[in-house]
C-alpha cells in the first residue's frame, strides 16, 4: 500500500501543494524553536562545556600526531570541534523524536498525520525542519568556536554545510526511527543512556580511533560500526574542504536505511503505533 | 495488507461495493471493521454510513471503541478487517482524496499552545497544500464565523477550553470538507460551552451540508431527529433514526433504550462539571 500511496496520479496534489506542506512544516518547527529559547541556549552550552572544559583539560593528556585532513600538528580543541558539531546534531536529532513521542502524546501528531499529503512526505518533511534546526545551532557553535581559535579555512564553512545537512538527516531519521517505538515519554531517558551516551563515546569524536586500537581492538571495531563515528569524520574532512568517501557512503546508507525504517514504522497497516490507541481510551 | 486482498487494478475507482438501499453516496461508510490490539478485541463487525447533510451520533460508554473507530477512519491505524470509504474513496486504497473530504476533531487537544491562533490555523492549511494568501483569508472568515476575531493574535494557551474547542473545530473547517468527525468534543466543557458547541455543529450541518459524525456517551446531546448508532464492547448494537432505534429497544427514551440494549446504565451528562 505503500507503493500506492506513493503515487501522485491517485492522491492528486500538485508541486505546489508539496511545496506549501513543506515550507508549512518548517516555518512551524521554526516557530517553535524561536518560543524555546531555553532549548536553543542549551543546546548551545553543551558543546561549549566541552570545548572550554574538557579539552582544555585534556589537551595536555591526549597527544595529536599529524592525522587527515590536518596538515599540522593541531590543538586538542580543533580536533574535537566536528566531533562537538555532530553531537549538536546528535541531541537535536533525539530532542527532535522526543518531541514526537510528546506530541504523539499530547495529540499534535495527528493533526500532521491526517493531513491528506502522502506519509513519507510528511515524516520527510519533518525530517527537514529538524535538520535545519540543527544546522542554526551548529554555526552559532562555530562561530564562538572562531573566537577560541578554532579557525578551519574560510571556504570550510561553505563545503562542511552539504555534509551537515547530510548527518543531521541521518541522526534525525535515527531519531524518529526510535521515536516509533517508543511508547510513552517515561522511556525516553533510557535512550539518552542508551543510545546517545554511547554513540558519543565510542566514536571518533573525542579521541582518533588510532589511539583507541592502541588499547583496545575490540573496541576499534565497535568504533568503525558506529555510523557517528562517520558522521563525524564527513564533518572533519568538509571542514577542510575534503570528502571522506567512506564516511560519506556510510552516512549516505544509513540515512536512507533509518529513513525507510522510520516511515515503515509511521505506516498505519504495519506502524508500532497501531499498537495502542495514543489518545488513551479506546 | 489491505490493498493486497482485492486484486482489481485498472478498475473503477470506487471500490466500496454499491449498495442498493443508500442511493446517495454516504458521507462515511463503515463496512464491516474489525479491530484488535493483541487477543484484545476493540471491534468487532462494525458497519453504519454517515449520510451527507446529518447528525448522525455514535452513542458508546467509554471503551466502546468509539476513538479506535476514529483513529481508522483518519488512518492512524491501519484497518485490519473491513472497508472504510469517504465519499467513495476507500481510505485505505486512496487516502489523500478520502482525507480531503475529511475534517476530524479528536478528543485529546491538539492545537500548539504557544502559537497564536492564526498561526495555528495557517500551519493546518499548509498541511492541506493552501497557500499562504488563500489560508489568511479563510483564517480570517472561520475566526469571524466562530467569534474569535479579536483573538486571532493571542496565544492559544490564553484562550478558554470553549474557545479551544470552537478554534478546533474551525481549524477542521478550514480545507473545506464534507464530512466532520468529532470525538466527545464537550468532554471538559461547562454547560453553556457543551451547547454553544452543539448548535454550532449543528448549524454547519444544516446550513453547508456537512455530514457529521458525533461520538459521545452523553444522551441529552443527541436529539430527537438525529441518526443513531449504539457502539457497545465493540459492536454495533443498534443504528438508524433516534425514533426507531428507542421504538426498536423498547424504551421510552435514549436512556431507557439504551439500557434495554446493553443491559447497564449510561451516564446522563446533564450535571457534567
Amino acid at each position: 500500500m505503500t507503493s500506492e500511496t506513493i503515487t501522485p496520479a491517485r492522491t492528486g496534489f500538485s508541486p505546489a501543494e508539496y511545496f506549501t506542506c513543506l515550507s508549512g512544516i518548517v516555518w512551524r518547527e521554526a516557530l517553535r524553536f524561536l518560543h524555546q529559547r531555553e532549548r536553543f541556549i542549551s543546546a548551545l552550552v553543551r558543546p561549549l562545556v566541552w570545548l572550554f572544559i574538557f579539552a582544555a583539560g585534556f589537551r595536555q593528556v591526549l597527544g595529536l600526531s599529524i592525522i587527515p585532513p590536518y596538515e599540522t600538528y593541531i590543538l586538542y580543541e580543533v580536533y574535537i570541534a566536528p566531533g562537538l558539531m555532530a553531537m549538536i546534531q546528535l541531541f537535536n536529532g533525539m530532542q527532535s523524536s522526543l518531541s514526537m513521542v510528546y506530541d504523539r502524546e499530547m495529540g499534535n501528531m495527528r493533526t500532521l498525520l491526517v493531513s491528506p499529503l502522502p506519509r513519507w512526505f510528511l515524516l520527510s518533511c519533518k525530517l527537514l525542519a529538524g535538520t535545519a534546526v540543527s544546522l542554526l545551532q551548529v554555526y552559532a557553535f562555530l562561530l564562538i568556536a572562531w573566537f577560541w581559535d578554532i579557525a578551519p579555512p574560510p571556504s570550510g564553512y561553505l563545503t562542511v554545510l552539504p555534509a551537515l545537512v547530510l548527518s543531521g538527516l541521518m541522526l534525525g531519521a535515527l531519531g524518529m526511527l526510535i521515536s516509533s517505538g517508543i511508547k510513552q515519554l517515561e522511556n525516553f531517558a533510557g535512550v539518552m543512556n542508551f543510545v546517545i551516551f554511547p554513540m558519543f563515546f565510542a566514536s571518533s569524536a573525542l579521541y582518533p580511533l588510532w589511539r583507541i586500537l592502541e588499547s583496545s581492538p575490540l573496541l576499534y571495531y565497535v568504533c568503525q560500526f558506529n555510523p557517528f563515528t562517520h558522521a563525524v569524520e564527513l564533518i572533519r574532512f568538509a571542514l577542510y574542504g575534503q570528502i571522506s568517501w567512506i564516511a560519506l557512503a556510510v552516512v549516505g546508507g544509513c540515512t536512507v536505511a533509518f529513513m525507510v525504517g522510520a516511515i515503515l514504522a509511521y505506516d498505519p497497516s504495519r506502524g508500532l503505533i497501531r499498537r495502542g490507541p495514543a489518545g488513551g481510551e479506546t | 495488507m489491505t490493498a493486497t486482498d482485492a486484486p482489481s487494478a485498472g478498475q473503477d475507482m470506487r471500490d466500496i461495493p454499491s449498495r442498493p438501499e443508500t442511493a446517495p453516496m454516504p458521507a462515511l461508510s463503515v463496512d464491516g471493521v474489525s479491530h484488535a490490539y493483541g487477543a484484545r478485541r476493540a471491534l468487532i463487525d462494525v458497519g453504519f454510513s454517515v449520510a451527507p447533510a446529518s447528525f448522525t451520533a455514535l452513542l458508546g460508554l467509554n471503551g466502546a471503541g468509539k476513538s479506535t473507530l476514529f483513529s481508522l477512519v483518519t488512518r492512524l491505524f491501519g484497518i485490519q478487517h473491513g472497508h472504510i470509504g469517504i465519499f467513495g474513496h476507500d481510505i485505505a486504497r486512496s487516502p489523500g482524496e478520502a482525507l480531503r473530504l475529511l475534517g476530524v476533531v479528536f478528543q485529546p487537544r491538539t492545537l500548539d499552545l504557544d502559537l497564536s491562533v492564526t498561526q495555528n490555523l495557517l500551519y493546518h492549511a499548509a498541511l492541506h497544500g493552501i497557500g499562504r494568501r488563500e489560508a489568511r483569508a479563510r483564517s480570517q472568515e472561520v475566526l469571524a464565523r466562530i467569534g474569535l476575531a479579536d483573538r486571532a493574535a493571542s496565544k492559544v494557551r490564553d484562550l478558554s477550553g470553549g474557545q479551544m474547542r470552537r478554534l478546533e473545530i474551525a481549524r477542521a473547517l478550514l480545507h473545506r470538507p464534507r464530512l466532520l468527525l468529532l470525538d466527545e468534543a464537550t468532554v471538559g466543557l461547562d454547560v453553556k460551552a457543551r451547547a454553544d458547541i452543539l448548535s454550532h455543529v449543528r448549524q454547519l450541518v444544516a446550513e453547508q451540508g456537512i455530514g457529521v459524525l458525533w461520538a459521545t456517551h452523553l444522551f441529552d446531546e443527541i436529539g430527537a431527529s438525529d441518526d443513531l448508532v449504539v457502539l457497545h464492547q465493540g459492536r454495533v448494537l443498534a443504528k438508524g433514526k433516534v425514533a426507531h432505534v428507542i421504538a426498536d429497544a423498547g424504551g421510552s427514551d435514549i436512556n431507557t433504550a439504551f439500557m434495554r440494549l446493553t443491559g447497564s446504565a449510561g451516564q446522563d451528562g446533564g450535571q457534567a462539571s
